[in-house]
Formats: C-alpha cells, structure tokens, sequence
C-alpha cells in the first residue's frame, strides 16, 4: 500500500517539492500580510489623516507652536509607552509604570530638596527606584510565575501606596529642585519650533530601543518568548532570563520618564500619573503591538502616543468637550485591536 | 521511487559502530516503570523508525535520548564515546537536534530567524562581541542555502512570517533548523501526525533528502504506512522494553502491528 502511494504521488522528487509551496493570495491577504510585516503602517495612515483632517478644521492646529506643545504632551506616556511596549512583546502588561514613574519622581525629588543630594546622585537613586521596581515586577513574573496582569495590578497599589507613605502626599515644587531634574522641560528653537529636551529624550529612547529590538540577539529572543514561550524555550532561549532583562529595562526607561515628568510639570506629585498606566497601553494598542505578544514596533507605539496628542489637542481645538476625546479615544482603542485580530488570522 | 530501491539492508559488517547507542536504559516514574533496560542503535546513513502503543516508552525513550528526561540507569553512546545530558540544550551541544510534535518554531518571527533562534549569527566586531548586533544578511543567505540543500527551493523568501506558511512548510522549516547546524543525528517526533496526504508526501521526502545528505534520522510515528515508506530499520517499544527490531523487507506491517501489541514475536 505505501508503494502505490508513494508511486501515485510524482511530487515528491526533490524539485516537486517546490510546486507545493506557491502562493495563492487575494489582495486582502496581500494587505494583511503587508500588514503583519509592517505594523506601524495602520497607526501611521491613521496619524496622517488626522493631521490632516485637524488642520482644515482649525487653522491654529497646525501651527509651529501647537505642534510643539503636542510633542511636549506625548513625552511622558510616549516613554512609559516605550517600556509597556517592550513588557507587552513579550505577551505581558504593565498596570504599574504610571506607579514606578510617580515613586521613582518623588524619590528623585524629595532626596535632592529635602535631603539635599546633589542632582546627580539623586537621578542615580531614582534609577535604582526604577531598576528595584521593576525588578520586583520581573521576579514575581518569572520565579512565582504569576501572571503580569496581576502581578502588576498588585504592584501598582503597592507603588502609589509607597508614593503617598514617602511623600506624605506633598508635592514638591520645580523651582525649589536643582535645575539639572528639571532641565528636561526647558527647551531650544530647530526652525522656529520649540523642542524640549524631554522630547529630544523621548525619542532618544525610541531610536535605541528601535535598535536594539531589530538588530540584536536579545530584540529578537523578545518577540520569540511573547510570540511563542514554549517554542523560545525549546529553541534554547532562557525565557526567564529575557523577561527578566525586559523587566529591568522598562525601570530604567521609567525613571528617565520621571525625569521627563519631572521636567514637564515643572513638579513632583504624588498624585500625578493616574491616567499614565493606561495611557500608555494606549499607546501601544493603537500603534499596532499585539497584546497576545510578539507582534509591533517601537514606531508603532510612537506614532500610537502621537495619535493620542492630535486627537485630543485637535478635538479640543475643535471645540469639542473633553468626554470627545475620550471618547475618540475609546473608539480608536477598538479599532486598533480589532485591525489586530484580523492580521493575527493566519491563512491556513 | 519503490522501496526496495530506498531502503538499505540493515546489518552492516561486523566493523560498523552506531553513531547513536542507548544500552538497557531504565526510567521509572515512581511506580510506573517507562523503560525497562531497552537498547537502541542508530547506524550511520539510516533512518530508524521508533513505533509502539501508546504507553509502550516510546516518547521516554525519545525524551531520554534527547536529554529531557535523565535515565535511572544505562548509558548512552554518541559516535562510541559515553555521554549524559541532564538538559535539552546538552543533547543539542552535542549535535542531537528534535523537532518536537508541537514543531517548536515561532509563528510570527520568519522562515530566517527560525532557523537561526537561540543561535543568531552575530556581526563581527565591538558591535557583534559587546552589544550582541546580529548578522540578518549573512543568516538570510545561509537560511537559503539550507533550504534548497534539502529541496524546499520555493521557501526562497526566508523573510515570510512562518504562520503565513501550510503545515508542510512550516515542518520543512523545523527539519530545516534541525538540520541545519552540522548536527549528528535528527530526531523527528511525529511529523506527520498533523498533516495531509501531500505534506506528509512532502515531509517524508525531506526525511529521505536528510538521510541522503548523511544525517542519520530517528523517526517516531504511529503511522505503519509512513514508517514502512521511509524508515530502513523499525524499532518497536512494547511495554517499556525493545519487542523487537525489524526491517520492512524482513516483516509486513500486519507482523509489525502484532509485535507491537504482543499477538507474536519476532
């Protein structure tokens, strides 16, 4: 029998081989697949039309100094969206990087006004704030192997409760820090629009995360352990050891966030950043990263925040409530995760 | 393209070593015995099928040679030196590669970066030795190399997202990677179990492609006409013990099946 099945199949010379494996497509699988290679194309078309559509509804939005004051207002979410980017590749999630941001703020703060630490040593302190934080995230994931949601969920509280025992809920004011941790929020001319060092930090950040996740060993073993754990770890990668190092990386990220927040606000609040964890998932999902991992870019996620500005600064140009732009919002969320859904169905 | 013209006879001279050897491996699961002092021989230029019913130590066996179980007792044998792996990785080291059933590649990453995952070429110089750059390019190329080496010549785009590809593809990529790094010996766990007619056509060729390029094949299967096609010695686990190990010129699949279940002997 398995003769006659062997000789009634002449495609099974080597070079026959080949003819199973040409491509069939629709153009809507051309676009999926185009889709699936390049993720950051959706959130980039989406960006393009609503500066677009922003700028003939109001003359101003597209003014150099409007521009700039968007830029300035994605910087924060646009970093802690660097790190919940790197968290969510590997098919996890960070509720508390609006915590970490807010704690590792205040230690920075607090330690060089009160405690009179000269800057420098009080912006190293808050990056081991940071490295702690999110180490601590990074161990309950990977040793107690609980689920990052919940680990986050349970760190965030954690965090803002350490925030407003630390702190005793005061704020610290910009004007009485050194002005190394608040040079972040002032800001330089590139052909008449004013650019802060913070942004300038921000997409520092991008461009080395960008890097490092497309052209090293340790950016791909990321997408490999979110994409498929099993498969990484039989494939001989230390899954915990990448989820540990992504863990760690997105505390450093979070305590230049601090930084930039610092710098932004020209303060240190504990009770700012409420709305950083989830704006930054925002970030994320819109830029066309995958929350099951392993799918999108660091452009995606910047271009994501960027979306976020210009709706919200566009709609409110447009004289348009608030609950508008939370609203748009909402709807983009849903978009964005259901343009997911359907690039993640494979064509079997 | 008959049988008889694939398969070669079994027993070699008196001179041929096995470049694979287990000696009477014993694994006990508490009370539950998985094998009970089995041997094994893999010869240079076969393809060795591995059959039994469900429960017979077959997958121990396997997990044992490849290193994800440890033996209680016996010994293993790789080209006549002893050897012991406590870990997967330690019996890839030493040039066992397995493509596992669940196929171990990953869906979105592509047909290149699969094949080099968990080994990516690094670029040389500072950028490659301190922060790890990878060589995409020189990957890509020899991902190529590989694949036409084994006869998938139309996987040309090694760029292509792995979950793009059919099952038969996607197994070709996991033969591929096993195949591709100068390895001793393949151990392939049921490659065909998810596939159709054609792509099981397809994988059994590239079994024989493997074979052809002088890489000895360790093939489990439940499938009888599959093993028959391809395999040159059959070696059949029935209740943690080596039944018995057969050709398929020697006995027809009705024996095999008989030995298997204990309806008769050798």
């Amino acid at each position: 029998m398995s003769q006659q099945t062997t000789q009634s199949h002449p495609q099974t010379g080597p070079h026959d081989l080949a003819s199973e494996f040409l491509d069939r497509q629709t153009p809507l699988d051309r676009v999926r697949n185009l889709l699936h290679r390049y993720p950051a194309i959706s959130p980039a078309i989406v960006l393009v039309l609503a500066v677009i559509v922003f700028g003939f509804l109001n003359e101003r939005f597209l003014n150099p100094a409007n521009l700039s004051l968007i830029t300035q207002q994605v910087a924060v979410v646009g970093t802690l969206a660097v790190a919940q980017t790197l968290i969510i590749l590997t098919a996890g999630i960070d509720l508390s990087v609006g915590a970490i941001m807010v704690l590792t703020s205040m230690v920075v703060a607090q330690t060089a006004t009160n405690n009179g630490m000269p800057a420098v040593i009080a912006l190293l302190l808050g990056l081991i704030v940071g490295l702690a934080a999110g180490g601590l995230n990074g161990i309950l994931v990977t040793r107690l192997k609980l689920p990052p949601f919940i680990v986050t969920l349970g760190t965030l509280n954690i965090f803002v409760a350490l925030t407003l025992l630390y702190s005793n809920g005061a704020t610290v004011r910009g004007t009485d820090m050194p002005a190394l941790l608040t040079w972040t929020g002032t800001t330089f001319d590139v052909f008449g629009v004013r650019i802060s060092v913070g942004v300038v930090l921000m997409l520092i950040l991008y461009v080395v995360i960008a890097f490092v996740l497309a052209k090293t060993a340790w950016g791909r073993h990321v997408y490999a352990v979110g994409d498929d754990k099993e498969s990484a770890r039989l494939a001989g990668i230390s899954v915990n050891r990448v989820l540990m190092s992504v863990y760690l990386a997105a505390g450093v990220i979070l305590a230049i966030g601090a930084w930039i927040q610092i710098g932004r606000t020209n303060a240190a609040s504990p009770n700012a950043g409420a709305d950083l964890n989830l704006d930054s998932i925002t970030a994320v999902v819109i830029g066309g990263t995958s929350l099951f991992g392993g799918r999108g870019t660091i452009w995606g996620t910047l271009l994501g925040a960027l979306i976020v500005g210009v709706f919200r600064n566009g709609l409110s140009l447009a004289g348009l409530d608030v609950l508008y732009q939370t609203l748009a919002v909402g709807v983009l969320i849903v978009v964005a995760v259901s343009v997911d859904q359907w690039i993640r169905k494979v064509r079997k | 393209m008959t049988l008889t013209e694939e398969t070669t006879p079994a027993a070699g001279g008196p001179a041929r070593t096995p470049i694979l050897e287990a000696r009477s491996l014993v694994k006990t699961f508490g009370r539950v015995v998985g094998l009970d002092g089995v041997s094994l021989e893999l010869y240079p230029g076969e393809v060795l099928a591995v059959i039994g019913d469900n429960g017979a130590g077959k997958s121990t066996l396997i997990k044992c040679l490849t290193g994800a179980e440890i033996p209680d007792e016996g010994s293993i044998f790789l080209d006549g030196k002893p050897v012991s792996f406590k870990r997967p990785q330690d019996a890839r080291a030493a040039g066992i590669e397995t493509v596992y059933q669940n196929l171990a590649v990953s869906p979105a990453l592509d047909v290149a970066s699969n094949l080099y995952l968990g080994r990516e070429v690094r670029k040389a110089g500072i950028l490659g030795a301190l922060f790890r750059v990878m060589d995409t390019k020189g990957m890509r190329q020899s991902a190529r190399a590989e694949l036409n080496e084994l006869g998938i010549s139309t996987l040309q785009d090694v760029t292509v997202p792995v979950e793009n590809l059919s099952g038969g593809q996607r197994q070709a990529v996991a033969v591929a990677r096993a195949a591709a790094f100068g390895s001793k010996v393949v151990v392939l766990d049921e490659p065909t179990a998810a596939l159709g007619v054609r792509e099981s056509n397809q994988v059994l060729q590239l079994v024989r492609n493997l074979r052809d390029k002088g890489i000895p094949v360790i093939l489990i299967s439940h499938n009888m006409p599959h093993v028959f096609d391809v395999a040159d010695r059959i070696h059949i686990q029935r209740l943690g013990k080596r039944a018995a190990t057969i050709t398929p010129q020697s006995h027809s699949m009705t024996d095999a099946v008989a030995i298997m279940t204990g309806a008769a002997t050798a």
